[in-house]
């Protein structure tokens, strides 16, 4: 197991090295300077400006460069926030994210499971019917029309929740961010649990436990749950890029001081270095959570424990 | 083409796709017709009536925005541009899916496994990360939407038709045609292509929302369509922003956006069930 978990990790470094590439190169390919401004610089200046972040120096050079900063942890130095480092905004930001994030997927996780369970158990019942028209409407909805909408009712019109980050440090400023972040996650879960739940239901081994004379419960909960999990965990992977996706709008919506916040602002700011520090640092979650969740299938799932 | 012919026979007898299709038909229509037939202009501002709500009184029926401007006319103007962003990209991703799905599956063996290594290792990259970042290194034009969300949507497209292209080189009447003596070319127009149309009909289906979410996203932030040219994100956006005193900016466009998505969702589910394509997983 764990000689397989270091082969992937080995595995996963050509990968993360392609982003970096493409990244790296989709930055410097760019028209214009990142310091090009409305008002027109002296020439001198702006070769020392260059100069000082190094931007004078042959592309093949920049990039060797970055990558050894990059193993030691530094991503530069951002070019609007001048005092700060990439490292030091996205280490700044990130747990405050990651957060909201995890708290998303555990709402996801449980709400859509529960809600997939109940849908197989009543097939084509009217309740069956109901939830699997909402989880279809929230897959279709996205997270930037639900967020609005859900402050609009629930903070503005009937003044539950705080509609907003700041001004107040209670918990309830999370409900929202977290909901909208989840519904969407929520209805996909739903689906794919209700369809391999369906599939498990009806094979041999539930059909003898009931036989046994198990109730429904007992049967879901020691039978069907396990087997019928692994579709939902295959999907673990976009669903953590989803809402990585997701929590950019988010934060912009809610004014969370996130990460998905700092990359808005980058990307509109024209701070390349801190967009391609975050693209880079969010390739690198993306492919270690998959590795994680590969990982996972093998606990859940003793025959590929086997290979 | 009898195949057609059945596939649209079965497909007519489906509610979802009537009532989707027609939906999404008349949309169309009334985005098109509706700014040509009615008095106002996405652009004609108006100071002295900002942020009016819906009324039949000078026929501004969605009512006016924060400039005064008819926000009926520019919600079909934004159903106009996220259509087109949305057909265009999805028939970018449907090229490069296709081609790249037939070659690996036709060829197959080696050739195979290294390009669908290739599309697994994309599928583990935040790709939206990287349209943001083409967007923000170049700069933000209708053509660059295009091939960015193109770009990112043809992986599944390219991974189903791998599958079918693979099953069909085996089955019994191409192994038939290629003894019988038919050319290579000859297999691929008369046996292979007509044969992977259904599935590849289901999948544009449901990568056209995923381009208008991509879209709709980017506009939403700032990166996508730009001012005074709109799309439903452009005005979810500028929505957002006057919700507390104007919802119906919000609420207008975002219903509208929501309904083109979840009827091309309801269609493509509906459409998989009619060409009984299975998740080729």
């Amino acid at each position: 197991m764990l000689r397989y978990a270091l082969l992937r990790l080995l595995g996963a470094i050509p990968t993360l090295l392609l982003v970096i590439v493409l990244a790296f190169l989709m930055v410097h390919a760019a028209p214009g300077g990142p310091f090009d401004d409305e008002r027109a610089l002296p020439a001198e200046i702006e070769a020392n400006i260059a100069a000082a972040y190094q931007l004078d120096q042959p592309l093949p050079q920049q990039f060797l460069r970055y990558i050894s900063g990059l193993v030691r942890g530094d991503l530069g130095p951002s070019y609007r926030y001048r005092d700060l480092t990439v490292s030091d905004l996205i280490g700044g930001a990130f747990p405050l994210s990651l957060k909201l994030g995890a708290m998303a997927m555990l709402l996801a996780t449980v709400i859509g499971v529960g809600a997939g369970t109940l849908a197989a158990l009543r097939q084509n019942s009217l309740l069956d019917r109901a939830l699997m028209a909402m989880a279809m409407t929230g897959i279709s909805i996205p997270v930037f029309v639900i967020a609005p909408v859900l402050v609009l009712l629930l903070a503005v019109h009937l003044q539950w929740l705080p509609a907003g980050w700041s001004g107040t440090s209670a918990g309830g400023r999370f409900v929202l961010p977290v909901v909208s972040l989840a519904l969407p996650q929520i209805a996909y879960i739903a689906r794919l649990t209700r369809a391999s739940m369906i599939d498990v239901l009806a094979s041999d081994f539930i059909r003898t436990a009931r036989a046994q004379g198990l109730g429904t419960f007992t049967i879901v909960r020691l039978h069907a749950l396990k087997p019928a999990m692994l579709p939902v965990l295959s999907y673990m992977g976009p669903a953590i890029a989803a809402i990585l996706t997701g929590s950019v709008v988010v934060e912009e919506i809610f004014g969370i001081p996130g990460l998905g916040q700092h990359f808005v602002r980058g990307a509109l700011n024209r701070d390349y270095t801190l967009v391609l520090g975050i693209v880079v640092f969010y390739a690198a979650l993306v492919i270690l959570l998959n590795l994680v969740v590969d990982l996972l299938y093998g606990v859940i799932d003793p025959r590929i424990r086997q290979r | 083409m009898s195949a057609l012919g059945r596939f649209w026979r079965r497909a007519r007898r489906s509610r979802s796709i009537l009532y989707c299709g027609g939906m999404l038909t008349g949309l169309v229509v009334v985005a098109l017709l509706g700014p040509v037939l009615s008095p106002h202009n996405y652009l004609q501002t108006d100071f002295d009536n900002i942020l009016r709500a819906p009324s039949l009184v000078g026929g501004h029926v969605f009512g006016r925005d924060d400039l005064g401007r008819d926000l009926f006319v520019r919600s079909m103007l934004g159903i106009q541009v996220t259509m087109l962003v949305a057909i265009v990209a999805s028939t970018v991703s449907l090229i490069i899916g296709v081609v790249y799905g037939a070659i690996a599956g036709l060829a197959g063996g080696r050739v195979d496994a290294v390009m669908m290594r290739f599309v697994d290792t994309l599928y583990a990259l935040p790709f939206i990360f990287f349209v943001i970042l083409l967007m923000v290194a170049f700069e933000r034009n209708f053509i660059l939407i295009f091939v960015a969300i193109g770009a990112v949507n043809w992986l599944d497209m390219a991974r189903i038709v791998r599958g079918q292209t693979l099953s069909l080189r085996e089955r019994e009447f191409v192994q038939a045609a290629a003894l019988g003596g038919v050319s290579f070319a000859g297999i691929i127009l008369r046996h292979i292509a007509p044969n992977l149309i259904g599935v590849v009909t289901v999948y544009l289906t449901l990568t056209i929302p995923q381009a208008i979410l991509v879209e709709s996203f980017l506009s939403f932030l700032g990166l996508g369509i730009q001012e005074p040219q709109t799309s439903l994100g452009t005005l979810v956006d500028a929505g957002v922003n006057h919700m507390e005193n104007a919802a119906w900016m919000l609420l207008i466009p975002a219903a509208l956006l929501a309904l083109i998505l979840l009827c091309f969702n309801f269609l493509g589910d509906a459409l998989r069930d009619v060409f009984d394509v299975r998740q080729a997983r």
